[in-house]
């Protein structure tokens, strides 16, 4: 931190927590939504991991999941539909010492944004990607999502869904994430831990959050999942086995795994950008000043 | 039809063949000579085969665009001979080589001659590649545009410099035979130019004057996704980007191109992204969440012939009313519309300035003829004095209650603070907020405090346009005051009007030229004074609608009856613009 911010601490006149809390505005989900746990559970990872408030930045895209940032006591974008992770990619690229997580619903992340939810991966920034994924989708009352099961009747499919859904496990394995991990928003001390550890690792870590819609979907609720979810910390799966990983990602019906997928370390795209090897972005000068040899390539 | 020495040597062939790399060295036989020059490139969405071609005009005065006339035409195949000898002014050349096609002498424009070099023969001494035959023609050349045989010495040097020395050695022999051969059997042309006229001068695209110009206003963050004519932009920030500590991201999209770039202006450094009509397109709702976030941000659109993919390798000012449009709802916006290597540079800075200013997107517009032609500048056309103010280390007003970072305020803008700062958090919304950034589009909206907040949001954004407007300098009047004709038009057409403004007023006629380089927020009192005191106007255009005429009529109320409208995808020659605007003097009207 430079001298200039430490002497504006607390200049603003409206002492904010060290780390992050909960903000002044109150989620406006429905009663029993999955989402107020996702939102408890990153408090609870960030209070875990002691990183002041103003050094966090949480990037959402559109969607009921999509209002987290306006919850927590961060610094927060609520960009626009589909875009949290190209959003939170400039800011940490810009910025590599802020920890920067984006969180999103499944349509805005598998759906409308599932081209950068692959490249991101790929990519592997050191970004937090929490994917509240309800199998519907809510804000716009209840139409079918990228992961809503096969037959599930929707607004938009009253004969039923027609094609397969998304496998976000296996999609992040295949396309080079990190650190792959699904959480319960009903075990929020579990789901904590998977993010407080997806927040530790060097890399893209996507937490993919089973979080019931308690009005649009009747079928993926709190109850169906606690009839079949098991961990994977209890099993005998290997996270660093990627083909064992993605054996567990194919398991999905009477027994649902949920914990560690699978975890790699790989440079991060921020420790191979060469313009980045001096320290943050926003600390070094800009300008072409006394560059002027820059124009001998045209002559 | 200059007065003044004037000399264009045109290139073609297919893709494949080296005609740009030829082209552009003919230009710089031009630049390195003190001449002006201009490179205007013509070739197709193939990487093989088709037809490209390259003009290179030299000039004793500033070259504003391809001009008109052909001197040297080298073909190097039958094709470019048909398509181009009809153009071939009198005294000029058709350069080819017998051994790959031979054109009857009845074919050629009266005054003009054939010379043929045995191109490939020379290049066969040396190395069995066709390629290396350029090299001979360019010596043939440059004896028949009157240059030394040390200039090309010194291109090639550079072109080859970088290659195994053996390369270099078989060019320069290859490139010496061509210039002994025609220096043994022929004069040069009519027009050749005189060698040293002076110091030796710069040749540069368009898009490398606005990647430079970024760099220079600082711009630390450039995202981009591939797209004629917009990709050099990116090229040559890439080629930079390690050394002057930018980040270049080549994006999976134009949506993640612009979501990135605002990602990063927002946190707290100068961001960039550059795209052609479809990306830019593609990027319309990020634009919109980039003004309703109050982000800085600067989009250069490199407009291309559309509509769709149109024609991609191809100019056109199509995109005027997508760029005054894109987005939903209101937001401010400025436009600014370089016309030369030099304004493309100044106004890269300049949309860098406002963005800052003003906290609001700000497009470059750009289209393929600035982008990717070549023109020669001086060094004192790039200053590289301005030191950008590190806005990271900038500390914030204090506001009682929480930071304010959409505080109402009589210019419209608010302090910023950036992720990182301690005591600012704030959360930055697409949806409509209060000066805390509290959402006020869900639980409050509809409720008569969130009715006013609305309101008083939306004004306050708003009067950004007016501020803007007030900040921005008024359209340059080029020419006699008092003139005749007003010639009105934005962006690259200036170059081809400059020139034909010459001419015209070369036989005492008066003309000037009303020269919209910011488009927008419209100078509507300065640029309808201009109007309404000239007895006729003619409106030169790249697009079918007269977009500009459409936006002038709307801020101004004046119309602008006389239309030079061109949409084929080829540039404007300052030919057809005399002849147009010698027919609107002669005509009586308006």
């Amino acid at each position: 931190m430079t001298t200039t911010q430490t002497a504006m601490e607390g200049v603003a006149g409206k002492a904010l927590p060290v780390v992050v809390g909960k903000s002044d505005t109150k989620p406006t989900w429905c009663p029993g939504c999955g989402d107020y746990g996702v939102v408890a559970a990153v408090e609870r990872a960030l209070k875990t991991l002691a990183i002041p408030s103003h050094e966090v930045f949480i990037v959402s895209g559109i969607g009921c999941s999509s209002n987290l940032p306006h919850f927590l006591s961060s610094y927060g974008f609520h960009s626009i539909h589909g875009r949290a992770l190209p959003v939170a990619s400039g800011a940490k690229l810009a910025n590599h010492a802020l920890t920067v997580i984006a969180t999103g619903g499944d349509g805005d992340g598998y759906g409308i944004g599932g081209g950068h939810f692959i490249h991101s991966m790929r990519r592997n920034l050191d970004i937090t990607y929490i994917v509240m994924n309800n199998e519907i989708y809510g804000l716009t009352t209840g139409q079918a999502s990228p992961t809503s099961e096969m037959g599930h009747k929707t607004k938009s499919t009253p004969l039923g869904v027609i094609e397969r859904p998304i496998n976000p496990i296996a999609l992040a394995l295949a396309a080079g994430a990190t650190y792959v991990s699904r959480g319960f928003s009903g075990d929020v001390k579990h789901l904590g831990d998977l993010i407080a550890n997806g927040i530790k690792h060097r890399g893209f870590s996507l937490v993919d959050v089973l979080s019931p819609c308690v009005t649009y979907n009747k079928i993926n609720t709190f109850d169906y999942f606690r009839q079949r979810l098991y961990k994977l910390e209890g099993s005998a799966h290997d996270p660093s086995n990627l083909v064992s990983a993605f054996e567990k990602a194919q398991e999905w019906g009477p027994k649902i795994p949920i914990g560690l997928f699978y975890q790699t370390d790989r440079p991060t795209y921020e420790e191979l950008e060469p313009a980045l090897r001096n320290g943050p972005l926003v600390q070094q000068p800009g300008g072409l000043r006394g560059k002027e040899h820059l124009l001998d390539e045209f002559v | 039809m200059t007065s003044f020495p004037d000399l264009g040597i045109r290139v073609g062939g297919a893709a494949g063949d080296g005609i740009a790399t030829l082209g552009e060295s003919f230009a710089r036989l031009f630049t390195r000579n003190g001449y002006h020059a201009y490179g205007h490139t013509a070739y197709q969405s193939v990487i093989r085969g088709g037809h490209v071609w390259f003009h290179a005009r030299g000039s004793a005065e500033r070259a504003w665009s391809l001009g008109d006339g052909i001197d040297i035409l080298y073909a190097y195949n039958e094709q470019t001979a048909e398509i181009h000898a009809p153009f071939l002014r009198k005294g000029g050349v058709l350069v080819h080589d017998p051994e790959k096609f031979k054109f009857p002498a009845d074919r050629m424009p009266a005054g003009t001659r054939l010379v043929p070099v045995p191109a490939l023969e020379m290049s066969r001494k040396y190395a069995s590649d066709p390629i290396l035959s350029g090299s001979a023609g360019m010596g043939a050349i440059t004896f028949l545009a009157g240059f030394p045989f040390e200039t090309l010495v010194g291109i090639l040097k550079d072109n080859f410099g970088t290659k195994k020395q053996e390369i270099l050695d078989q060019n320069l022999g290859t490139a010496e035979a061509g210039y002994k051969y025609v220096k043994e059997r022929e004069r040069p042309v009519e027009r050749a130019f005189s060698p040293n006229r002076g110091a030796e001068k710069l040749l540069i695209t368009g898009n490398q004057a606005i990647a430079m110009g970024a760099a220079a206003a600082g711009c630390q963050f450039l995202a981009q996704y591939p797209m004629t004519p917009a990709s050099t932009v990116m090229h040559w920030m890439a080629d930079h980007a390690s050394s002057l500590g930018i980040v270049v991201k080549q994006a999976e999209d134009e949506l993640a191109a612009i979501n990135m770039a605002i990602g990063a202006s927002h946190a707290g450094v100068r961001a960039m992204t550059a795209t052609s009509g479809g990306g830019f397109s593609l990027m319309v709702e990020a634009l919109g969440m980039a003004g309703m976030t109050e982000t800085p941000l600067v989009v250069v659109n490199s407009q291309r012939t559309g509509p769709s993919t149109g024609l991609p390798t191809k100019t056109e000012q199509g995109d005027l009313d997508l760029m005054l449009g894109a987005g939903q709802g209101d937001f401010p916006r400025a436009i600014l519309a370089p016309g030369d290597v030099s304004e493309a540079y100044h106004s890269t800075m300049e949309a860098f300035r406002l963005a800052e200013d003003w906290q609001t997107p700000v497009l470059l517009a750009s289209d393929f003829g600035l982008s990717e032609n070549f023109q020669s500048a001086d060094r004192s056309d790039f200053p590289m004095d301005f030191v950008p103010p590190h806005l990271y280390a900038q500390a914030p007003p204090t506001t009682p209650g929480g930071f304010r970072r959409y505080m109402h305020t009589p210019s419209g803008v608010s302090p910023r603070a950036f992720p990182g700062q301690k005591g600012f958090n704030f959360v930055a919304g697409s949806d409509e907020h209060d000066e805390f950034g509290h959402l006020i589009s869900d639980v409050k909206v509809g409720v008569p405090p969130a009715i006013e907040e609305r309101r008083h949001m939306m004004e306050k954004r708003m009067r950004k346009l007016d501020g803007m407007r007030n900040a921005m300098k008024a359209p340059d009047l080029e020419g006699p005051a008092n003139a005749q004709l007003t010639i009105v038009a934005w962006g690259s057409t200036a170059g081809a009007v400059r020139d034909a403004l010459r001419e015209l007023n070369s036989d005492g006629s008066k003309v000037n030229f009303l020269h919209i380089s910011r488009v927008y927020p419209v100078k509507s009192i300065e640029v309808a004074k201009a109007l309404v005191h000239t007895p006729k106007t003619l409106l030169v255009e790249a697009n079918y609608t007269a977009k500009l005429g459409g936006l002038i009529r709307k801020e101004t109320g004046i119309d602008l009856p006389n239309r030079l409208l061109k949409y084929d995808g080829e540039p404007f020659h300052p030919a057809e613009i005399v002849e147009r605007a010698r027919g609107v003097l002669a005509a009586g009207g308006h």
